[in-house]
């Protein structure tokens, strides 16, 4: 960091640098996030980091861009070791990165959050220059993003798009992708993907992406690296290696998911009707408006769709946790407004994204949030008074038939991992003797392979066992597996509903994109 | 002051103490505009009015200036504020709590040191004669404005280009709005927030100088009667717009002038509930711009959120 030249910003590298990663551990505490890590970024390639969640893509990347400093290794830039202590250091040796979630302020203009992604500069902005120059920019890049729209009112895309835009903005040469596609339609993905893949085979850039999607790493990627619990578990050309031979890198071992199973229903009724259910977000404007929906027991129906076109507050509504604006919900025949007296009688149940925040209270035990359900009737209740015995006893019986991990039934659920959260609200959802409604919300997210099974397992068997089952998810190969009906939704109405069976992968995607 | 005029009277004084009384809400209504745009409350801004209020009056009194008393009173606000952008932005500690701490903190000071100027008389600051010389004395003497209802008045737009085409202005938007996004573009948020905070609390000082050093021109221990509360509501009706909050004091300085004005020619009835204009007034502001189903538009999205 004495030398000039590494001050020097990487305005003028015209050739991406050759970035090496040397025997990078790092621990958390006791916990060891990264273990005596190598690998290296060639100049000009697409290199794909590979794992499960939890298995240290992120950690790593991280200490790259200097957000944590490692407990031990180094990174070499074209060969010489890099002090890398903050972003900024990362930017001056041309790297940059594209976070997971957007981090491009809402309430400014894409203008005001290109110049001021800028590092350093004079004080006083003269926006009559900046905006030519950004225009400029903007004819010259790959893709096009409105100048003065504020960043609220773009689409997932479009905001994906400039948190690209931005890296290129500030001549980074080494892009680090964190999951760049997690909120983009697959036909969005392609042409991203696709556009940075050009610049990268024309020498400009060097890619390094997080990704789980084989489909985007076979397309895209010269190279993997795979990481398993914090080790290298594996690396290889794209060209030479087989879909199965990635996931046998990942997972350690071939696992088979468990297979799909469905009966049929004869005496289907429906139990789940919505009618012209508008609501809105939280700034007032329409979320949902207008939505028909059935659902009928014994039948699971998917509704896919991009974050933020109105799935949440539906789920929401449906849920008791939001008010809508307009419309009706009716179960069993009954109208319907998810008060504790209503969902006991109709026998609702909900599996909530976010299940820590949506469904569980924190810093209560697991005993306690198993019982949220039913503490309030006998037998774990008599009169104003808890039995605490029963609800212990009801939470070690769905402890052991759920497989949560817990310490005792004693400890704060906030304690317990993102999987067995998920597995704690699943087992007090699902146990009850005569479900007739269940609601869930990517109930997978950010789960690993043996928890998702898990969870994918029960819902089949609900609705094996004439459960109604309404299944909001992003991901849309988990509703292709499991859901019987399809419906997209998109800027807050239902833009495709057909049997999964006949479904069109492409017209889904054109559905999810609103056309 | 509206004696000769008769009913022409009060709407003159309404206009006078629109630009009287708006003064100080306008210079604690933009220090809270600023603190709230970086993303953090300060409800102490009411203790830091009454510190300012005395330390301007005393100073004054004791060197004779009172521009000297309106850099002290600035000079107080920014200490008060350093507390408050120390404690409200450490580990698992609420801006709220703290403002009420500091409201509580910021008042106590104001008492303990300003006792021995509640009797003696300080110099005030000088006025500028807004009308010429040819019209009644009362209206030239509702008239007098203060250098520092000019400061505040272009304050204001000043405060809205510095949003709006600086880098430290995009960096107090960005904080307030999205930290992460800060972070990752290397902004320290605990400096900016500390910065926006201490420079919002110099600006209510002045306010409190305003106050004390123009009008009504004493110090008490009453001065301030909660105006540096109704400067948060007032920010909020203002939604967070510095224009905004130039209008909105001049509308809460007028609502203040009610009272006394109808006194002046004679209405005797419902004097105390005209007085209570303001505080109706921000109750009204409150009930009317709340709803259960939406956010306001133009809150920084990180307003008063613990990280």
């Amino acid at each position: 960091m004495t030398t000039v030249s590494s001050l020097t910003p990487a305005l003028h590298l015209d050739h991406p640098p050759d970035l090496q990663v040397n025997g990078m551990t790092k621990r958390f505490g006791s916990l060891v996030a990264l273990e005596n890590l190598s690998m290296r970024l060639k100049p000009g390639s697409f290199h794909a980091l590979l794992g499960e969640n939890g298995a240290g893509k992120s950690t790593l990347v991280k200490c790259v861009m200097g957000f944590y400093q490692p407990t031990a290794g180094e990174v070499l830039i074209d060969g010489h070791s890099a002090q890398i202590s903050n972003p900024r250091d990362a930017h001056r040796y041309g790297i940059g990165m594209v976070y997971q979630h957007f981090t491009s302020v809402p309430a400014m203009t894409v203008a005001e959050n290109l110049v001021l992604s800028r590092f350093g500069g004079g004080g006083v902005i003269n926006w009559k220059a900046e905006l030519e120059e950004l225009q400029a920019f903007m004819s010259s890049s790959p893709f096009q993003v409105p100048l003065e729209t504020p960043i609220a009112q773009l689409a997932a895309g479009q905001k994906q798009k400039l948190e690209i835009l931005k890296q290129i903005y500030l001549h980074s040469r080494i892009l680090i992708l964190d999951e760049p596609t997690s909120v983009l339609t697959p036909a969005e993905a392609d042409e991203v993907l696709g556009l940075l893949r050009q610049q990268v085979s024309a020498g400009e850039l060097s890619v390094l992406m997080i990704s789980h999607k084989f489909r985007e790493v076979t397309a895209f990627a010269d190279e993997i690296t795979v990481l398993r619990k914090g080790k290298f578990a594996g690396s290889g050309q794209v060209s030479q290696l087989t879909v199965a031979d990635m996931a046998e890198m990942m997972m350690g071992e071939q696992k088979t998911p468990t297979p799909v199973q469905k009966n049929s229903q004869p005496n289907a009724v429906p139990v789940l009707e919505v009618r012209q259910l508008s609501a809105q977000k939280d700034n007032g404007t329409a979320a949902v408006s207008g939505l028909d929906l059935t659902v009928y027991s014994g039948e699971i129906v998917g509704i896919a769709g991009i974050s933020g076109n109105g799935q949440r507050e539906l789920v929401e509504v449906l849920a008791g946790q939001r008010v809508a604006s307009a419309g009706e919900v009716w179960v069993n025949g009954e109208q319907y407004n998810a008060t504790r007296a209503e969902m006991y009688r109709h026998q609702v149940f909900s599996l909530p994204e976010e299940p820590l925040r949506n469904a569980c209270v924190g810093h209560m035990s697991v005993a306690e949030n198993m019982a949220l359900r039913t503490f309030d009737r006998p037998p774990q209740a008599k009169g104003i008074l808890l039995i605490l015995q029963a609800i212990r006893q009801t939470a070690v019986g769905l402890i052991s038939q759920f497989s949560v991990k817990t310490p005792s039934p004693e400890t704060p659920v906030q304690n317990l991992s993102g999987g067995n959260v998920q597995r704690a609200v699943l087992a007090r959802e699902l146990s009850a003797e005569q479900i007739k409604l269940l609601i869930a919300a990517n109930p997978c997210f950010g789960l690993d392979f043996a928890a998702v099974d898990f969870i994918h397992t029960q819902i089949l068997n609900a609705r094996n066992r004439g459960v109604a089952v309404l299944l909001v998810s992003e991901d849309l190969d988990e509703l292709l597996k499991l859901s019987d009906r399809l419906i997209v939704i998109s800027g807050g109405q239902f833009t495709y509903q057909s049997p999964t069976a006949t479904a069109e992968y492409t017209a889904i995607g054109h559905a999810m994109a609103g056309h | 002051m509206a004696e000769g005029l008769g009913w022409w009277g009060v709407p003159l004084a309404i206009v006078a103490g629109t630009m009287r009384g708006g003064t100080p809400f306008l210079f604690v209504s933009l220090g809270e505009c600023l603190t709230e745009k970086s993303g953090k409350i300060n409800l102490g801004l009411e203790g830091t009015l009454l510190t300012g209020a005395m330390t301007a009056y005393g100073t004054s009194y004791l060197t004779g200036s009172p521009w000297l008393g309106i850099l002290a009173a600035g000079l107080a606000g920014l200490v008060l504020g350093s507390i408050h952008g120390w404690l409200s932005q450490q580990y698992r500690v609420n801006d709220v709590a703290v403002g009420i701490a500091m409201i509580i903190f910021g008042s106590g000071i104001a008492f303990f040191f300003g006792k021995p100027f509640i009797q003696p008389s300080a110099p005030q600051l000088p006025t500028l004669n807004l009308a010429g010389s040819a019209v009644s004395p009362a209206v030239e003497a509702a008239l007098q404005i203060s250098p520092l209802f000019l400061l505040g008045i272009a304050l204001a737009p000043l405060m809205t280009w510095f949003f709006k085409s600086t880098r430290w202005g995009l960096y107090v938007r960005a904080v307030g709005d999205s930290p992460d996004a800060a972070r990752a573009m290397g902004v320290s948020i605990f400096k900016v927030r500390m910065l926006s905070i201490m420079a919002g609390s110099f600006l209510a000082g002045i306010g409190g100088a305003a106050l004390s050093l123009y009008y009504p021109g004493v110090w008490t221990e009453r001065i301030s009667s909660g105006q540096g509360l109704m400067a948060v509501a007032l920010v909020i009706f203002a939604r967070w717009n510095p224009i905004m909050c130039l209008w909105a004091s001049l509308l809460f300085g007028g609502a203040q002038a009610l009272g006394p004005a109808l006194q002046s020619v004679g209405i005797k009835q419902g004097y105390y509930l005209f007085n209570a204009a303001p505080y109706v007034l921000t109750l009204l502001i409150m009930i009317l711009t709340c709803s259960p189903k939406r956010t306001l538009a133009g809150v920084p999205g990180a307003l008063g959120i613990d990280n």
